[in-house]
């Protein structure tokens, strides 16, 4: 089973990713494109696993955030690592909408972005077979403190300073 | 200036050590040229035409004179002894070895100095005044407020992959000396009926391929809201900015294609949630950051007495009095003056400076200013608080150091990137323009006749020389692989901000000389009274300069 990089550790992943264009949907743990996830609620409602959404990082999530929240996962995909749109929008689902489930950074992402996309509210990462997770994850802890407000931090250094 | 604290300290010693991992990965083939790249560039590393280059940050252009000796340090033993003043207040080396450039950062941090986002899509180091905290005009210091943009902009973990890089520049004062409507937020200190500290905020400006001058998108803003504020500008930039072009990708082209009142309601709707959030600033932080700016232990001075010492001195030696128009300026303390080092003499690229020049600017500022030195964005060198009666000794020893040239403001004090010899962005060399034209123009009587004028000079149109905003522009075009040069005229970089016309057709490197000395021809011929180039320019418009160097009207 493919690996997952949560809250620090490294577990299977239990979760299939579904593309947006697929109308069958495999058996297991299914993220799903938010379009199916809005449109396709019947067929979902049968499946047996357990669902979450997927959504892109340029998503207008204002419209449809109050639509995500009881999903247990939302995935936030990155379509190249340099595309920092999905930073916004985690930050977005934990701070205005306190999203308290699994935030999860799938696509394109780098080993080295892992401090920065973890302070924006990610708790999940996927990487390629090619990433050993082990290893990626002590990215997650290059710095021990920081200057400003973030998902995981809601004080202010000049706070606590 | 502001001294580091445990937290500051920490940060920049754990960025030093996250680069080291990730210049360690990439050597050993662990990380792809690809994924590198941003790494590198937001530790300031380029790959250049002929090596890497550093950058590394001066925020807002304050250095002490301990860390000036660092760099001296730096450059002598992972460089070739020199380093480059650039027109974001910033320094670069030009030959650092990148397996070395790890142990550059650390001794940087040694000295409290980092190169953290002085390249990459993300906020860059924000500039202000060279004359902040001193000039007489000003409403109020911006240095504290640039700390705390500092502060908030470095490792700021939502904006490190902007679509494009991101500006900010601050003006406190009356007059412009930061070219603040030329960035991509531009906040101008101003103050409210009641007297409050608030920020006019601009968005938008910037030169590079599209110059555009700034438009305000709010009057006043509170002082204690600049960050949500800025918060707010940032995600909206951040989550619509062009990523498919990078030639539209700068936060200009939204606020063009929003319009500047769209893009205004998107930035106050995003505000309305952050808005008195916990990143709301208090006045202990604010007054935590002021007490590190505060005005040094002048002497209380005879200014009267002072005056005429320095007067007499003056009359009896025409060199320090050319020196005296035209490097040192008044400023707030009575009985005290900044002083322009220049960094301009004919023959060095414009804003190079040795290890041994950097050495003395160091005991010239211990001696004479406090220990304090400012670059300029005009790549320049400022010594901000000199007694007026150690001025005569400081004139004398800056000369023997090359360092006295009295050309500040003059068409000698160019700004120009460096160009073809250094970019491999550039179209064409620059170094070599200005060197001709200092040479050119080295009848100092002459020089001095003509006034203020600025001529910038950029090697390709991503205008890192300024060219858009000069006085005369001058920018390096390629023309079926020779290096041409295009003309403008008419920019400025003041408050009357302005985008400069093309004069005409490009013109050959040898050409380049003879029309800016037609240029001037038309400008004495023409001026009224005391009238600068650029008025004589804006009054009598671009027909006579254009058939001077052209030889016909069109």
């Amino acid at each position: 089973m493919a690996q997952l990089l949560k809250d620090g550790q490294v577990i299977d992943n239990s979760w299939i990713t579904v593309a947006g264009d697929a109308t069958e949907f495999p058996e297991g743990d299914l993220l799903v494109s938010l379009d199916q996830w809005l449109q396709q609620k019947t067929q979902l409602e049968q499946h047996r696993g357990s669902l979450g959404v997927w959504i892109d990082g340029n998503e207008e999530i204002e419209a449809v955030a109050e639509l995500l929240l009881v999903s247990p996962v939302i995935a936030i995909k990155f379509p190249k690592f340099a595309d920092g749109r999905g930073f916004s929008v985690a930050r977005l689902l934990r701070e205005r909408y306190t999203y308290k489930g699994e935030i999860r950074a799938i696509g394109e992402i780098i080993r080295d972005q892992l401090y920065l996309l973890r302070r924006c509210g990610f708790n999940a990462f996927e990487f390629g077979a090619q990433v050993n997770l082990a290893e990626a994850s002590a990215s997650l802890l290059d710095f021990s403190d920081a200057y400003q407000v973030a998902a995981d931090q809601p004080v202010p250094l000049f706070k606590r300073r | 200036m502001y001294k580091y604290d445990q937290y500051d300290q920490k940060l920049v010693d754990e960025r030093v050590e996250q680069f080291r991992g990730q210049t360690q990965r990439f050597l050993a083939g662990d990380i792809t040229e690809d994924e590198f790249l941003p790494l590198r560039l937001q530790n300031g590393l380029y790959v250049q035409r002929l090596a890497p280059m550093l950058r590394i940050a001066v925020p807002y252009g304050l250095l002490s004179s301990v860390q000036v000796r660092k760099l001296a340090d730096i450059s002598r033993k992972f460089d070739k002894g020199y380093v480059h003043f650039t027109t974001r207040q910033n320094i670069q080396l030009n030959w650092p070895k990148l397996e070395e450039v790890p142990d550059i950062l650390a001794e940087l941090a040694s000295v409290e100095m980092h190169a953290i986002q002085t390249s990459g899509n993300c906020i860059r180091n924000t500039t202000t005044d060279q004359f902040a905290g001193v000039a007489i005009d000003e409403i109020e210091d911006p240095r504290p407020w640039c700390e705390i943009i500092r502060q908030w902009s470095t490792v700021h973990p939502e904006f490190a992959f902007l679509p494009r890089k991101f500006k900010i520049a601050v003006c406190g004062s009356e007059e412009d000396r930061a070219a603040f409507l030329l960035h991509d937020i531009g906040l101008q200190l101003v103050k409210n009926k009641r007297g409050e500290t608030g920020f006019q905020v601009f968005v938008g400006g910037g030169l590079g391929r599209t110059p555009v001058i700034a438009s305000s998108i709010r009057e006043f803003l509170p002082k204690e809201h600049l960050l949500t504020y800025l918060d707010a500008i940032l995600r909206v930039y951040n989550r619509y900015g062009n990523r498919d072009n990078k030639y539209k990708a700068r936060i200009k082209i939204l606020v063009r294609a929003w319009t500047s009142e769209v893009f205004t309601e998107r930035v106050e709707a995003e505000w309305v949630h952050l808005k008195d959030g916990p990143a709301t600033l208090d006045g202990s932080e604010i007054g935590r950051v002021k007490s590190f700016f505060t005005s040094p232990d002048y002497l209380s001075v005879k200014e009267a007495s002072v005056d005429s010492e320095v007067s007499a001195l003056a009359a009896e030696n025409r060199g320090f009095s050319r020196w005296l128009d035209r490097n040192v300026s008044a400023q707030k303390q009575p009985g005290y003056a900044s002083v322009s080092l220049s960094l301009k003499p004919a023959g060095v690229a414009p804003g190079d400076v040795t290890d041994r020049q950097l050495e003395m600017i160091a005991d010239l500022a211990d001696r004479f200013s406090f220990g304090e030195i400012r670059s300029t964005h005009n790549q320049n060198i400022v010594l901000a608080d000199v007694a007026k009666a150690d001025l005569f000794q400081l004139w004398q020893l800056a000369k023997t150091s090359g360092l006295a040239t009295p050309n500040i403001g003059t068409i000698n004090d160019m700004i120009c990137c460096p160009g073809g010899d250094y970019c491999s962005l550039a179209n064409a060399k620059s170094i070599p323009v200005a060197e001709a034209i200092q040479r050119k123009f080295d009848d100092l009587d002459y020089v001095y006749d003509l006034g203020d004028l600025e001529l910038n000079i950029s090697g390709c149109m991503n205008a890192c020389g300024h060219h858009h905003i000069g006085h005369i522009g001058i920018l390096g075009v390629d023309k079926k692989g020779e290096e041409w040069y295009q003309i403008q005229l008419g920019g400025s970089a003041n408050k009357d901000a302005a985008l400069g016309k093309v004069l005409g057709p490009s013109l050959s490197r040898d050409a380049v000389t003879d029309s800016i000395e037609k240029l001037l021809d038309v400008y004495v011929e023409n001026r009224l009274d005391q009238e600068a180039f650029l008025a004589t320019y804006q009054r009598i418009g671009m027909e006579k300069f254009k058939q001077r160097v052209y030889g016909t009207a069109s």
